[in-house]
Order: structure tokens, then C-alpha cells, then sequence
């Protein structure tokens, strides 16, 4: 077993853990939280990816490397929205949990 | 059976570079009014519109006189190792259908976020305008992209413009619908995310047609299609994971509530029909296809129910919406049946795409018209807005050709699409989904009939708190009527929708 | 077992073992430190897969500026919700059962290797030199897939105005709440007084560097988004409006002068976002630069958050 395919097995178990901690936690900040190990372990496995792919001199195959650095950025994004999002729900109405409350019982 | 290879073209066609044009404008327009500290951001956003809207007429020429997809090759590198942009017939078509109803919306919205001089903007029409322009940036990005990572970026752009306004207004309830609409699109982007790291890690490449070579029906490629599939489907609201967009999208301003329904939800849905269609042409088996459009039945009958037990305008709209986009799942079992040699050349392709178009047209108009009577009397309760079409006779009007769509009746192009769909049914054997398909149109003119009956009803009109102006009246009209201008389109499989499309064959695995 | 597979066990399990106490931990305050941690060990583990730009990417930013976020925002949140919408014990068996099943399907695509790794490698080397980069990476974000980076730029300032839309009407434009502590003799003041300068070379260094060796304008702009952030939270300067001109200009800069220089590739290198024969590098290092100052401005707004008060006259 080389390092690549180890470390492969290891994102999928953290894809596995970051979605029951993305699905089942009702705290909001834990689902971002929960969706940032998520994103990580799929990147992890482009990266196990990248490495199987390394030929012509280089370690690991750049294009797979570049995908992950937009996706980590783009994540960041993702989770500066969802945070500022959360905090200002918080502001508003004091909660921090997603309430799975009727839409049809909500005003205008 | 082993599709043949998708033979495209693989150079930058002539003029290619409108594709590059139809996504840059937009972002144009953002560094613009971010430079100007928002000062002219409605001009400038309305001129960067007609531009586009110029862009995508001229792209749609050209694709109608050349016969051929525009192929763009960015930077001269050809993909595996660069990106390629391409924009066949229904590439074509979408970008149109596009960029008249964000014109529209654009036109429409200047009631609510115009500025009247050349001032510091305030918070919502700023970010309004900028978003407008965001959400069409990714758009056409995701009709003309060929590479599943560039569709990626695309589907980000697109879903980071269109949260913030679900909460524009700031309300609790809207943000709260913002958060969850943000929930759902990243645990969607993510699943989609993962399914790209599977395919490329097995075929080396994410360009489509060089993916439609080399995916074989195998267990990778089907362990990634399930998951992309999965994320793109919370994307587009497909039952059972509708959950965020009713409260989403009736939260939204009305401009933007418009620009979500009609447009927004069906950019991740082009993506479905790329991926199954183009990118993996093999993989699509019955099985697959049938449990797709059972999803899609199951939208159709749960939202529309659920419509009618509304007692909020906008959210019976907002179900409506969850319902309409089940008849476009149709389009896989019905498309990639025996009956015609190749998928787009059979009715239920064209069908399918028409159901989308006139969906569009339909669903803009009726949130803008929502809009209109929600401003004209202060709320949107469907119980209290009897004889309102007294008052707003042309805003009903066009309500009423919005739902003729929905429910199928003719004429309309959502008729054409529905009938087509139907025949489809006929054809490929498939009867159950044209059980489903009529009893969704019964339940359509159920709810659509439950709101038009309370506007038509003979007693005194409302007193409208502020007046309509008599031209917003009219842009909705004129959106509702490209929905029943579709209803022209001759009751045959479009030459059109086939341009660019490869020869290939496609069995479903029985 | 060799040295190597006996280490990546380790990281691997240490790495697994973090991860999921994070996922389970009771509090929020230590599970945000805990994810921190998370993002340094992806960092190492990063390097192990000879990643090294992805390692001070994650570093940076998954490590760094994403658990600033997280703890400023844990710090804001008030209002303690009783556990009670805690989802029930057969709806977490079920996700437990979906989660099990799709690491199961992962596990299995990992332990299905073809034949031979199909690679872009060595397609990515060998039109390397035709850019004058040395950097393999930086050649497939700048110059194969560069529409790719600026849609993402593009992103990064489209989550800037989305965060800012949040703001209520009358805090339009003004400053972002970002958490300042005035303690003049506290140590972070210290660290902001002797931090930045260091940081904002290595900033500039890893930007420069990125063209040849790992590095570049996202990683350098990051770096530069944290020293700016930690001169700001120790109060040695002030956070600035969101309207102020010099502010909006620094935020467009870095995609105008990318947008720019794509746009001349229709003229001079005959495809949008192609480069010239000989002068690829120069362009791509101005992009590059004037993108590290856009990144950096943006990460930081980012973190500060949405506007909450209105400069004073």
C-alpha cells in the first residue's frame, strides 16, 4: 500500500464524516464547520489523484493540484457567505440552529 | 453497446468569440460599479444588459445560418490540458430565452431598485444590479461551458449571486431561507466536486466531448454520475430535496424572485442533460432514466398539491415552480428510448427543452406579476385579493396566459412542450408518465384557477394603496406573451435544438 | 514497513482522529481550535503528496483565514439553543448508513486503479517553457485553464458583495464589525507590531517566487490578508469604510488588469486570455501581482465581515 492510496482511503473517510456532521448537526456553525472537512477530504482525494498521476519529471500531476487551490478558495467564499449569513440570522432573531419550521406559517 | 466517439469540431469557430463576449460583459459591468463606488450602477448595468442581449441574438444567428456549434478554444490551448467553450442549438436557444428575461426583469426591476439620479445607491438596488449581472455571467458560462470544472466555477458564480438575494430584503424569515438555500447548494457543489475527482482521476480529462470517448459503463463512472447527479439535483429543487426553495423563493424581491424561478434553478439542470447526454452517453440505462423521471413525477405531484393548499401568493407560485421543473426530468426516459435513431432527434428532446423556454417565460411573468399585486395592495393573501382584476386587468391578463402555460392549454408553449412530451409517451411505450403528466395539468389548473377565480370575482376592487404604472403592466404582458408565442413552434422535433449534436446512438439498456 | 508508510499511518490517523473530534465535539470553541489543527496536518500532508502549492494554500487558508472566520463568528454568535432539534436517533442511523455507504463507494473508486494513471503531467511540462514559468502550477492557473482563475476572482468578489449585502440599510458602505482589542501592552499588539513586516515580505516573497518554485498570488495574498487583519484586530489601524475609494480601487484592480490583459489576447495572441510569443511571463507576473493585492484586500473584507457602523464625520 503506498502513501497515495492510504492517504486516498483517508479522504474518503473524512468525505464520509464531514457529511453526517454536514446532515445531522443542527448547530449551523457545526454544518460549516462539518462542510469544511467534507470539502477538505474531497480534496484530498484530487490530490491522491495528483500524485498517482506523476510523470515527466514532476511529483504530481499540476492540473488536479490547480483545481484544488480554486476549490479551496472558492470554499473559503462559501464559507465567509454562510458565516456572515448565520451571524446576521443570529443578530435577528437569536437562534443557532436551522429550524425546520413550515414555510407556509411565515409572514411577509 | 459502445457509443461512437462525439466527433466535434476542435478549433475556434469564426465567431467564437461572442461566447467569451456573453460571459465577460456581465463581469464587466461588476468591476465597473464596484470601481464607481456603485454610483451609476443602473446604467451601467442596463447598457452592459442590451449588450448582452445584442450578444446573444447575434450568437443564435449565427448557430441558426452556420448549422454548426460556435466552439471557442480559450487562450489557443485545446483541451485535455486547456478549456474549450461551445454553444450548439440548445445552447443557443437557452442563451436567448436568457437574455430577454433578464432584460425583462432588468426593465421591471428599475421600479423597485432604480435610482433616480446619479447618487450613492442604497444597499439593495446596489447589490441587486450586481447580482443581476452576476447570476447572468453564470449562466451563460454554464450554457456555453464544455469543461466540468469550468461548469463548476460557473455553477459557484451562480449560486453566491443568487443566496444574497433570497435575503435582500432582511427579513428573518429570508435569511433564514438563505441559509438554507446556501446549505443545500454546498453540500450540492461539493457532491459535485467529488464526482469531477472521480472522473478525472479515471479518464484524465474533464472536457465533455473528450469525455464522451473515453467513459465506459463502468463502476467509476457510475459511483461519479450518481454523485454529481445527486448534487446537482439539490441544486435544482428536484423532489425530495425541494425543501429550501419555496420559502427562497417567495422571500425574494420580485424581480428577483422572477430571475430564481425562472432562470436560475435550470442552469443546474443543463448540467444534469450535459453530463448524462454529452459527457457520458453510455451510461444513461433505463434504470437510471426511469428512476430520474420518477423523482420528477413525484415533484410534480407533490408540489402541485401542495400549491394548492397555499395561502400565500408567491409561495404557490414558488411550488408551482417545484412542480413544473418535474416535466423536464421527463426528458430522460422519453429522449433516450428506441423509437428515434439518436436522443435529440426525437419529440420528447424538443419537448423537453420547450418545457424549459416556456416555463421561463411563464414563470417570470407570474412572479412579476405577484409582484406588481403584492405592491398594489400591500400583501400577497390569496383570500383577500378578490375582484383584484378590476383593478389591475392587465396584470391578471397576463397572470392568466402565464398559467395557461403551466397547465398545458393551448395556446401556449407550454401546450406544445406538453404534448410533445405526451406523444413521447406513446411512442417509447411509457404510458405511466403521461398518467403523471395529465394529472399535473388537472392539479395545475386547480391552483392557477384558485387565484384567477378570487381576481376575476365580481365585487368591488381593492383600493390599491400605490398605483402600477401603466408600463410595468405591459412588460409583464409581454413576458407572458413570449410564453404563448412558443406555442407557434411546429408540433415536430426541432432542426434547431439539433445543431450540433453529434450521430450517435444511444440504446437504453432494457 | 518503511520509515514513509509508517509516518503517512500516523498522519493519517492522526489526521482521521482530529477530524472526527471535531465532527462530535460538545463545544464550538474547541472544535473551531481542533479544525485549525485539522488544516496544519492537511497542510504536512499536502507536502507528502508533493503538492507543495496546495500545501501553503491549505495552510493559509484552510488552516488560517477559514478559522479566523469560524472564531469570530463563534465569538458573535449569543443565544445558547437547547439541543432539542437534535435529529433523532433512526434519522442519524439513517445518514450514518448513507455516510458509511458513500465513503464505501469512495473507498472502492481509490482501490480501483487503471491500468496507467492517465496523467496531464506531462502535456502540462512540456508547453511549460513556451510561458517562461517554471512552475507547473502557476502554468495551469495562469495559462491553460487562466478562465478558470478569473471566474474565481470573480467569486471571491461576488462573496465580498453578497457579505456586504447583509449589512442593514443605514450601515451601507460603512465600516465592517471586525473584533478589535485595544490592550496597548497585550500581546497582540506586540505580534501585530513585529509580525507584518516580516509577513508582508513573505507575502510578497511567495508571490514572486510563485512563478518558478510553489507559491503565488493566492497563497502571497493570503498571507498579506492575515498581516493586514492583525494590524486591524490589534488596533494599530483602523478598519476602513467599505466605501472608501482606495478600498473599492485595490479590491478591482487585480481582476481589471487580469480581464485587461485577457482581452488583449484577442489582439495580440489571437484568443482571449492567450498570451503573446515572448511575453507571456511579464504579463502573467502583472496579473499575478496586482492580483496579490486584490486577493489580499479581499480575504481580509471577507473575514471583517458586513458593514455595523458608520465612519463618524
Amino acid at each position: 500500500m503506498t502513501s497515495g492510496v492510504l492517504l486516498g482511503y483517508c479522504g474518503a473517510v473524512l468525505v464520509g464524516l464531514g457529511l453526517f456532521g454536514l446532515v445531522t448537526n443542527p448547530e449551523i456553525l457545526r454544518k460549516i464547520l462539518a462542510f469544511n472537512v467534507l470539502g477538505n477530504g474531497v480534496f484530498l482525494l484530487f490530490g491522491v489523484i495528483a500524485r498517482r498521476g506523476a510523470a515527466a519529471g514532476l511529483g504530481a500531476d499540476p492540473v488536479p493540484q490547480a483545481l484544488v487551490i480554486t476549490g479551496i478558495v472558492v470554499a473559503f467564499s462559501a464559507t465567509a457567505m454562510a458565516v456572515g449569513l448565520l451571524v446576521r440570522l443570529n443578530k435577528v432573531s437569536g437562534q443557532t440552529i436551522m429550524t425546520s419550521d413550515d414555510p407556509t406559517n411565515s409572514g411577509k | 453497446m459502445v457509443p461512437d466517439a462525439i466527433v466535434l469540431s476542435d478549433a475556434t469557430t469564426a465567431d467564437g468569440y461572442l461566447l467569451v463576449l456573453a460571459i465577460i460583459f456581465p463581469v464587466i459591468g461588476i468591476l465597473l460599479t464596484l470601481a464607481f463606488g456603485g454610483r451609476y450602477v443602473e446604467r451601467i448595468a442596463l447598457v452592459l444588459l442590451l449588450a448582452g442581449l445584442v450578444v446573444a441574438i447575434a450568437i443564435f444567428a449565427a448557430v441558426l445560418r452556420d448549422d454548426q456549434s460556435l466552439v471557442y478554444i480559450v487562450g489557443n490551448w485545446k483541451p485535455p490540458l486547456g478549456i474549450a467553450l461551445r454553444a450548439d442549438g440548445v445552447s443557443a436557444a437557452m442563451m436567448l430565452t436568457i437574455a430577454v428575461i433578464i432584460c425583462a426583469i432588468g426593465l421591471y426591476a428599475r421600479g423597485e431598485f432604480g435610482q433616480s439620479q446619479a447618487t450613492v445607491p442604497t444597499r439593495a438596488s446596489y447589490a441587486f444590479w450586481v447580482l443581476l449581472l452576476a447570476i447572468w455571467s453564470g449562466l451563460n458560462a454554464m450554457a456555453v461551458g464544455a469543461d466540468l470544472f469550468n461548469l463548476y466555477v460557473a455553477l459557484e458564480l451562480l449560486t453566491f449571486a443568487a443566496v444574497p438575494l433570497v435575503c435582500l430584503k432582511g427579513y428573518e424569515e429570508t435569511i433564514k431561507a438563505a441559509l438554507r438555500y446556501m446549505l443545500f447548494a454546498l453540500l450540492g457543489s461539493v457532491l459535485y466536486l467529488l464526482g469531477i475527482a472521480l472522473i478525472y482521476g479515471a479518464y484524465g480529462t474533464l472536457d465533455i466531448a473528450l469525455l464522451s470517448d473515453r467513459v465506459r459503463p463502468e463502476p467509476i463512472a457510475w459511483i461519479a454520475a450518481a454523485l454529481m447527479t445527486a448534487g446537482l439535483l439539490a441544486k435544482t429543487a428536484l423532489f425530495p430535496l425541494h425543501l429550501w426553495l419555496p420559502p427562497a423563493h417567495a422571500g425574494a424581491p420580485p424581480p428577483g424572485s422572477a430571475v430564481l424561478s425562472a432562470l436560475v434553478v435550470k442552469g443546474s439542470f443543463i448540467l444534469i442533460v450535459r453530463l448524462w447526454f454529452d459527457a457520458m452517453p453510455g451510461l444513461l440505462s433505463f434504470a437510471a432514466a426511469q428512476l430520474l423521471a420518477a423523482l420528477g413525477a413525484g415533484a410534480i405531484l407533490f408540489g402541485s398539491v401542495l400549491a394548492l393548499r397555499q395561502a400565500r401568493l408567491k409561495l404557490l407560485i414558488a411550488y408551482s415552480t417545484i412542480a413544473q421543473i418535474g416535466y423536464l426530468f421527463f426528458i430522460f426516459p422519453l429522449a433516450s428510448g428506441d423509437s428515434a435513431s439518436t436522443p435529440w432527434s426525437s419529440i420528447a428532446w424538443t419537448g423537453g427543452w420547450l418545457q424549459l423556454f416556456s416555463h421561463a417565460f411563464a414563470k417570470a411573468a407570474m412572479f412579476m406579476a405577484a409582484g406588481l399585486i403584492a405592491e398594489a395592495v400591500g400583501h400577497d393573501q390569496i383570500a383577500d385579493l378578490r375582484g383584484i382584476g378590476r383593478a389591475l386587468p392587465v396584470t391578471i391578463f397576463a397572470f392568466g396566459l402565464a398559467g395557461l402555460s403551466l397547465m398545458g392549454v393551448p395556446p401556449s408553449g407550454g401546450f406544445v412542450a406538453k404534448w410533445m412530451l405526451l406523444s413521447a409517451t406513446v411512442m417509447e411505450g411509457q404510458w405511466w408518465w403521461a398518467v403523471v403528466m395529465l394529472v399535473g395539468g388537472l392539479l395545475a389548473g386547480g391552483y392557477v384557477f384558485m387565484v384567477l377565480g378570487k381576481a376575476l370575482s365580481s365585487t368591488t376592487p381593492p383600493v390599491l394603496r400605490v398605483s402600477i404604472p401603466r408600463h410595468s403592466e405591459v412588460l409583464v404582458l409581454a413576458v407572458a406573451l413570449c410564453a404563448v408565442l412558443l406555442g407557434l413552434v411546429p408540433l415536430q422535433p426541432s432542426e434547431f435544438l439539433t445543431i450540433g449534436r453529434p450521430d450517435i446512438h444511444t440504446t437504453a439498456l432494457q | 514497513m518503511t520509515y514513509d508508510l509508517a509516518f503517512d499511518i500516523s498522519l493519517a490517523g492522526l489526521l482521521l482522529a482530529i477530524a472526527l473530534w471535531t465532527i462530535v465535539a460538545r463545544a464550538i470553541f474547541p472544535a473551531i481550535v481542533l479544525f485549525m489543527v485539522y488544516g496544519l496536518l492537511l497542510g504536512i500532508v499536502w507536502v507528502r503528496l508533493s503538492a507543495v502549492d496546495v500545501a501553503l494554500t491549505e495552510a493559509a487558508i484552510g488552516g488560517g483565514v477559514t478559522s479566523m472566520l469560524l472564531l469570530g463568528a463563534a465569538a458573535r454568535l449569543q443565544g445558547k439553543n437547547v439541543a432539542s432539534e437534535q435529529l433523532g436517533l433512526p434519522g442519524r442511523l439513517a445518514a450514518a448508513l448513507l455516510c458509511i455507504f458513500v465513503t464505501a463507494g469512495l473507498a472502492y473508486a481509490v482501490f480501483l486503479r487503471p491500468e496507467v494513471a492517465a496523467t496531464l503531467a506531462p502535456m502540462a511540462k512540456e508547453n511549460l517553457a513556451e510561458s517562461g514559468l517554471g512552475n507547473p502550477v502557476a502554468g495551469v492557473l495562469f495559462v491553460y485553464r487562466a478562465l478558470d482563475t478569473l471566474l474565481e476572482k470573480v467569486v471571491l468578489l461576488l462573496a465580498l458583495v453578497g457579505v456586504w449585502s447583509l449589512a442593514k440599510d443605514e450601515m451601507w458602505g460603512g465600516i465592517p464589525g471586525l473584533r478589535v482589542y485595544a490592550q496597548p501592552s497585550g500581546i497582540l499588539v506586540y505580534l501585530a507590531q513585529v509580525l507584518p513586516p516580516i509577513g508582508i515580505m513573505v507575502g510578497i516573497y511567495m508571490f514572486w517566487a510563485g512563478a518558478n518554485y510553489p507559491g503565488g498570488a493566492f497563497q502571497g495574498g493570503t498571507v498579506l490578508a492575515a498581516m493586514w487583519l492583525l494590524v486591524m484586530m490589534a488596533r494599530l489601524q483602523d478598519v476602513p469604510a467599505t466605501s472608501a475609494p482606495w478600498v473599492r480601487l485595490c479590491l478591482v484592480v487585480g481582476p481589471v488588469a487580469f480581464l485587461a490583459i485577457g482581452l488583449s489576447g484577442f489582439v495580440f495572441a489571437g484568443s482571449f486570455l492567450g498570451y503573446p510569443e515572448g511575453h507571456a511571463k511579464p504579463l502573467i507576473i502583472i496579473a499575478e501581482a496586482t492580483l496579490t493585492l486584490s486577493i489580499g484586500v479581499t480575504l481580509a473584507l471577507l473575514v471583517a465581515g458586513p458593514p455595523e457602523r458608520m465612519p463618524q464625520r
